[in-house]
């Protein structure tokens, strides 16, 4: 291996990293968001609405990322709506992210159980009394766990927006392959830049998931 | 004891409840005085469970009034959440919000859906904590808890809402036995206390011990209505000596 | 002609190239799940083995291959290994590779839950009843864990069809290339070209996937019960 070459391309890889989580953050910021929302709706069961939710959340999970983003990216460009590259990785992790997100919320919706559901009623609470304070807590206590999970497949789905010409990690890797035939040296830096980006979050969702399991919330 | 007035606190007439097709309760009428404590007993199933829960709207009913000091209560107007700031109910399963402490728990219902004033509510929970010998609990989460004290919590934190009327759906039937004692011993002091009360439970010692009035049903009616004493010594109908058999047997065994 | 794009699907043979590059990255699903499922049984038996070095071993593995997004380990096998073991890999046989050990990774912690999340009073029950080792899993464990397992491993292929799709980016012909070849030939005739073509091939996904994803709900709702 040329350590040489290696040390000089850190500043590539540092650079790219940089646009891998600045995707990552966004993607999952924006899945989040529409998750939530998906989620409060299907829950709610709000007329018409949930209807167009379940389509959204079965094109989205039935479909790969590539493909979202090939459609979004060439295939509206040509229909007049172009849009940035930029744009369109973050709009596909939030297309692709929202249904999974949304899954997630809805599982820890569904856990709250009915009788706490009853005893604030009982209380005396309105729907968004009882929504804010009883059901939200419980159901995003229990749904960590699966956001946090679905927060690192997002961020390694990333590593697919270099199919669209974003100047990622993958694409750095790819670049350096190209140009100067390094492939050993340009693949074992982009494992340990991933590593090094997922590895912290992964032990530490590992921790908050023991936490809320100890919590014992929902019994 | 003459401590209630004639002064009807919950009146119900005709209530009917199906579930689809099936009829719970066909045609139900009660009432309850102030200061009353009134005891529902009856096989599982008999449909006492479910008339308690139709009284603060949890279940839907089909047909029939729901008076409360003389107001209907299941107009479609209702706004319930008001309503049931007048109701306090307990249930079976222990009910406490597990992500909140104890004071929080209680406060919850007070603060937010009365508007009351924190300080005021929070003199007022300590000393209904305080007087159930929990007070030291307070900044506890419900799983620090035993399910006795997690179900006098459930009583605390309906209590301080200042209702008119209470419900207890078998709050100690899912309790540990040595458990029971000291949930019926806070419902017993609240009876005393002049709190008016709908109890459904299987603890016929309790029973005898705070009822003014035992209510036998099966099959959604009421087969028989009496006083502890005449109901327990000398039923009338078949089916409440049946029921009081299967009982005295239990009692005989354990 | 802008309003007629859509014909570019019927032109020629262009619908029934495009299925058959769809076939391509289908097939390479087909062989990988075909190995997850036997290595991922006997990686999740692992495991749940009394041995703890085993079971250290295993859980290595499936973190190490969950760890690293799939499109690097498609790049290390197809790039790297044929450097090192001066050997040409092709790109599909690359993928098979990658996406058996993937699969088997994840299949084997799907297998894992299963066992584990048996009740132990369940194992208790059918002992004694005089059921001897063998019967007990034979009536009660495996029963039970394959109503759990199926489900989730029906879920498990819809995304390994869905992942596959990535194999493009190695140089693999699939489904997308052809794609990208049918947009190259008739984009001056039809410009909307692209619009068309990707719009299928994500509608080619959603009726391979959704169907599928469909049953597992339908068996996890049925045997929930």
């Amino acid at each position: 291996m040329d350590f040489n070459f290696m040390s000089a391309s850190i500043p590539l890889y540092i650079k790219a990293a940089k646009m891998t989580l600045d995707l990552a953050v966004w993607g999952i910021l924006s899945s989040l968001i529409i998750g939530f929302i998906c989620a409060l709706i299907g829950y709610y069961k709000i007329k018409i609405l949930d209807k167009i939710v379940r389509i959204y959340i079965e094109l989205s999970r039935n479909t790969p990322l590539l493909i979202q983003l090939f459609f979004l990216y060439y295939g509206l460009a040509k229909l007049g709506i172009k849009l940035e590259a930029y744009t369109c990785a973050i709009l596909g992790l939030a297309f692709l992210g929202g249904s999974y997100m949304s899954e997630a919320f809805r599982a820890g919706l569904e856990a709250v159980s009915k009788i706490q559901i009853e005893s604030g009623l009982s209380i005396g609470l309105t729907r968004w009394q009882l929504t804010r304070y009883i059901i939200l807590p419980q159901a995003f206590a229990v749904a960590v766990p699966a956001l946090g999970a679905n927060a690192i497949f997002l961020l390694k789905e990333t590593s697919v927006v270099s199919a669209i010409a974003l100047a990622d990690l993958m694409f750095v890797a790819k670049d350096l392959i190209g140009m100067y035939y390094k492939t050993t040296e340009a693949l074992v830096l982009l494992v340990l830049a991933y590593l090094i980006l997922l590895l912290p979050i992964s032990i530490f969702l590992t921790y908050i998931e023991r936490r809320v399991r100890h919590a014992g919330v929902g019994n | 004891m003459a401590k209630q007035s004639n002064e009807k606190v919950l009146e119900v007439r005709h209530l009917n409840k199906k579930y689809g097709e099936t009829v719970v309760l066909p045609d139900f009428n009660f009432e309850v005085q102030r200061g009353e404590v009134v005891v529902l007993l009856g096989p599982s199933g008999c449909g006492k469970s479910t008339f308690l829960r139709c009284l603060n709207g949890l279940e839907e009913i089909q047909a029939g009034e729901i008076k409360l000091n003389g107001q209907i209560i299941n107009a479609d107007a209702t706004k319930w959440h008001v309503v049931r700031q007048k109701i306090g109910m307990v249930f079976q399963s222990y009910d406490l919000f597990p992500h909140m402490t104890i004071l929080e728990n209680i406060l919850l219902g007070p603060i937010k859906a009365q508007g009351r004033d924190r300080l005021e509510v929070l003199q007022q929970a300590e000393k209904l904590l305080e007087r159930v010998g929990l007070l030291d609990k307070k900044e506890a989460y419900p799983s620090q808890l035993s399910g006795g004290q997690k179900q006098r919590i459930a009583i605390i934190r309906a209590l301080c809402m200042n209702p008119e009327i209470m419900l207890f759906d078998e709050v100690t039937a899912s309790l540990d036995p040595e458990m029971v004692r000291e949930v019926l011993d806070v419902m017993l002091e609240l009876a005393q206390a002049g709190m008016t009360m709908v109890i459904v439970t299987h603890e016929m010692g309790f029973a005898k011990a705070a009822a003014d009035r035992v209510i036998f049903i099966d099959q959604g009616q009421i087969i028989e209505e009496a006083t502890p004493e005449l109901f327990f010594t000398s039923p009338k109908s078949e089916r409440a000596k049946k029921f009081l058999n299967i009982f005295k047997f239990n009692e005989q065994v354990s | 002609m802008q309003a007629w794009g859509i014909s570019v699907l019927f032109e020629g043979q262009n619908l029934f190239r495009l299925v058959d590059g769809l076939s391509v990255s289908i097939r390479i699903a087909a062989v990988s799940i075909a190995f997850s499922a036997v290595f991922g049984i006997l990686l999740g038996v692992l495991m749940t083995s009394r041995y703890r070095l085993i079971r250290y071993i295993c859980r290595f593995y499936l973190e190490a291959i969950r760890i690293i997004p799939t499109l690097v380990w498609l790049f290390l096998f197809y790039f790297s290994l044929t450097k090192i073991l001066h050997f040409h890999l092709s790109a599909e046989f690359a993928s098979d590779i990658v996406f058996s050990l993937w699969g088997t990774a994840e299949m084997g912690d799907l297998v894992r839950g299963a066992i584990t999340s048996m009740p132990k009073h369940q194992m208790d029950s059918g002992f004694a009843i005089g059921l001897t080792k063998l019967q007990v899993y034979r009536y009660i464990v495996i029963p039970q864990a394959l109503r759990r397992l199926i489900p989730s491993a029906i879920n498990l292929a819809t995304r390994m069809i869905k992942t596959t799709s990535l194999v493009v980016l190695i140089g693999v012909v699939e489904v997308l290339k052809v794609g990208q070849q049918i947009i190259e030939v008739s984009i001056l005739k039809t410009p909307t070209a692209s619009f068309w073509v990707y719009g299928c091939i994500f509608f080619l996904y959603f009726i391979i996937c959704y169907p599928v994803s469909l049953f597992s709900k339908k068996l996890e709702t049925k045997w929930q019960q």
